[in-house]
């Protein structure tokens, strides 16, 4: 038999209730979930490398550079889990093409573009601009022209070009903040504008959306920012762990009160579905959302984090909880998105019942494919950062 | 003087072109805000404008129609993937509610509860709603899905790039993704049928007429005057979705 129909017998024999027949086959697998996750740590890590610049938080300078490249290495792969879910990917540039001006997917495309082209792009262009003239003087062979090309045959480094191009970087990253909400919220308009599914219908979806992908950019920043001082044997400075950290508390408390508003507002209203969405996070998403997403994801740190704001004793011990919570911060958000991807399709739109969902391991659509999907952007990282590493950036003169 | 003359001329031109608009303007809105029995009215007065209704009290349950609909459209005959199917509502004494729709109601139902156990028990049969409001039209990122100038909801295959944004949207559970063409799929009314003036495959085999389709532009037609006679009713009127698909005895356990 077709492996697919065999795979549907499958979870028809698991499901519960009464589902429409159309539901049995989940349309949103597991590559929905990663996502919205990959471009949640990109707008949380722009926001996070813009608090340094336009807000001036001087403490966070060592993490300024890397935040930015961050967001570019997820950013690149952000759309590669979409198209490869689609099932006529070679038909994918028609939504460029010829977009349909009510759907909110449409717009994917052009807020993608702005947000590469416009903000990342040409942020990172200027503030590497001056290193890369002096690196295209300085090196050798191949190298030397790479960072030619880099710099555009822009190579006029008089101080008064330099200052130009730091008053066009700070322009950007002051646009490029909207543009960051813009981008992160729009990803939790799709789901938030859905008015068939009451889990997902709801017009908080892009702010949650959007704290939790700030809280998950921070958190990945703060975790890759450790790695590369002990990869590069330099000690992680504890004021820039503190900072972070002090910035993720409030992120998380903001997010977390925005959850609970929601599930507070869901259980007081208890409209028609309510049933079924109690049945839902009782049942099929206990483990995820209360466990994961509550209680690692989320009370924990928030708890610990609070804790560490007065811990000052112990650096090692302290550097240790960061990473620790830096992690758990990453699960969590990731089931929150598994929770409103997976979660959202769970349940039947009859409200009568529940199909099931089993991922496989191998496949386009497999566990695999989606930790590649993770994976490659710190693959892209690696090289950026030996492309345009941070900590070999000439200083301008002041 | 003659500067005047221009200026004043100007001044009414800008005037009249300003009502105009503003005609235009206040037209259009009353227009849209406009709560219309049918949804959208076609622009194209000279065509109908199609609607149906399906009798729940003249429901057997045979599934000749989700039989016929699957021969007639090229639809898979595994039991995930119906453009038509029919559900068996089972409401029972103690007030719960079996539903169950094996194979879409293809093979026929066997009453599973005891007699002395039913309060009542009764067949909807089940098919895209042609909103004239779809939010499945609303969600489709390149305008593959839309609506012919008769009010059918259809697909372009060759267009569709198979996100299923569409499938999430449909309220009613009525896409799906083709199997084999690797697109969305959905009734589309046996569309091929109606241009030759013939029913759509579902309503020709039903044996005992549930299935009506007809023009609700023409006051004078079947469909409107059973409409006008029956107490008639849309699957999740509060989603707004200008369903044209309209039930005769609809049960309040019924979604």
């Amino acid at each position: 038999m077709n492996p697919h129909y065999q795979h549907l017998y499958d979870i028809l024999a698991h499901s519960q209730g009464y589902i429409f027949p159309n539901e049995i086959d989940l349309q949103w697998g597991i590559l929905i979930v990663v996502y919205p996750f990959i471009t949640g740590l990109v707008a949380g890590a722009f926001i996070l490398a813009s608090l340094e610049r336009v807000f001036k938080v001087k403490i966070l300078k060592p993490t300024y550079q890397i935040a930015l490249l961050t967001a570019l290495s997820f950013l690149l792969v952000a759309t590669l889990p979409l198209i490869s879910h689609l099932s006529q990917p070679q038909r994918a540039y028609e939504i460029m093409i010829t977009p349909h001006s009510s759907s909110a997917m449409a717009i994917f495309g052009f807020v993608y573009l702005w947000y590469l082209m416009v903000v990342l792009l040409l942020e990172i262009w200027f503030d590497y601009r001056h290193s890369m003239v002096v690196w295209a003087n300085e090196k050798k062979g191949v190298m030397k022209y790479v960072y030619k090309i880099l710099t555009l045959g822009v190579n006029d480094i008089s101080p008064r070009t330099l200052k130009w191009d730091r008053k066009l970087g700070y322009i950007i990253t002051v646009v490029g903040i909207p543009s960051a909400f813009i981008l992160h919220g729009y990803v939790g308009f799709i789901f938030g504008s859905i008015k068939a599914n009451p889990w997902w219908s709801t017009p908080l979806m892009p702010i949650i959306f959007l704290f939790s992908a700030m809280v998950s950019g921070i958190s990945m920043v703060m975790l890759i920012y450790m790695v590369i001082s002990w990869f590069r044997k330099k000690a992680i400075e504890v004021n820039v762990l503190d900072s972070i950290g002090k910035f993720l508390f409030f992120v998380l408390i903001l997010d977390f009160t925005l959850e609970g508003l929601d599930q507070i507002q869901r259980i007081y209203e208890a409209e028609e579905s309510f049933e079924i969405i109690k049945l839902l996070v009782s049942s099929k998403l206990y483990l995820t959302l209360f466990v994961s997403q509550g209680l690692i994801g989320t009370i924990i740190p928030l708890i610990t984090l609070a804790f560490l704001q007065f811990y000052k004793h112990q650096i090692r011990l302290k550097k240790t909880i960061y990473f620790i919570i830096g992690l758990l911060v990453l699960v969590g958000v990731y089931s929150m998105r598994w929770n409103v991807v997976i979660g959202g399709q769970l349940f039947s739109k009859s409200f009568a019942g529940f199909t099931s969902f089993k991922v496989g391991l191998i496949g386009l659509d497999g566990t695999l494919m989606a930790a590649f999907w993770i994976i490659l952007p710190f693959g892209i990282l690696a090289f950026l950062l030996w492309l345009l590493p941070p900590w070999k950036m000439v200083e301008p003169e002041e | 003087m003659g500067n005047e003359k221009v200026k004043s001329s100007r001044r009414k031109f800008i005037k009249s072109a300003a009502t105009l608009a503003g005609a235009a303007i206040g037209f259009s809105w009353l227009k849209s805000s406009q709560v219309l029995l049918y949804g959208a009215e076609p622009k194209d007065e000279t065509l109908p404008w199609y609607g149906i209704v399906i009798d729940i009290q003249k429901c057997i349950g045979c599934g000749n129609c989700a039989k016929a609909c699957k021969k007639e459209n090229d639809v898979p005959v595994e039991p995930f993937f119906f453009r038509t199917w029919v559900e068996q509502y089972t409401v029972k004494n103690d007030g719960s509610v079996d539903i169950v729709s094996p194979n879409g109601g293809i093979d026929g139902f066997k009453q599973t509860v005891p007699d002395e156990d039913i309060f009542k028990s009764f067949f909807v049969p089940k098919m895209c709603n042609h909103c004239s409001k779809s939010p499945c039209i609303q969600v489709c990122p390149v305008g593959a899905t839309y609506d012919s100038p008769e009010g059918v909801v259809l697909i372009d295959e060759k267009y569709c790039i198979g996100c299923r944004y569409c499938v999430q949207a449909c309220p009613y559970g009525c896409r799906f993704i083709h199997p084999v063409k690797k697109v969305a799929n959905k009734c589309t009314l046996c569309y091929h049928r109606l241009k030759k003036n013939l029913a759509p495959a579902c309503m020709e085999t039903c044996p005992t007429g549930a299935r009506m389709y007809g023009n609700l532009r023409d006051k004078n037609s079947d469909l409107v005057k059973f409409l006008k006679e029956h107490t008639t009713q849309v699957l999740r009127p509060n989603l707004n979705t200008g369903a044209k698909l309209y039930y005769n005895a609809l049960s309040s356990e019924v979604r």
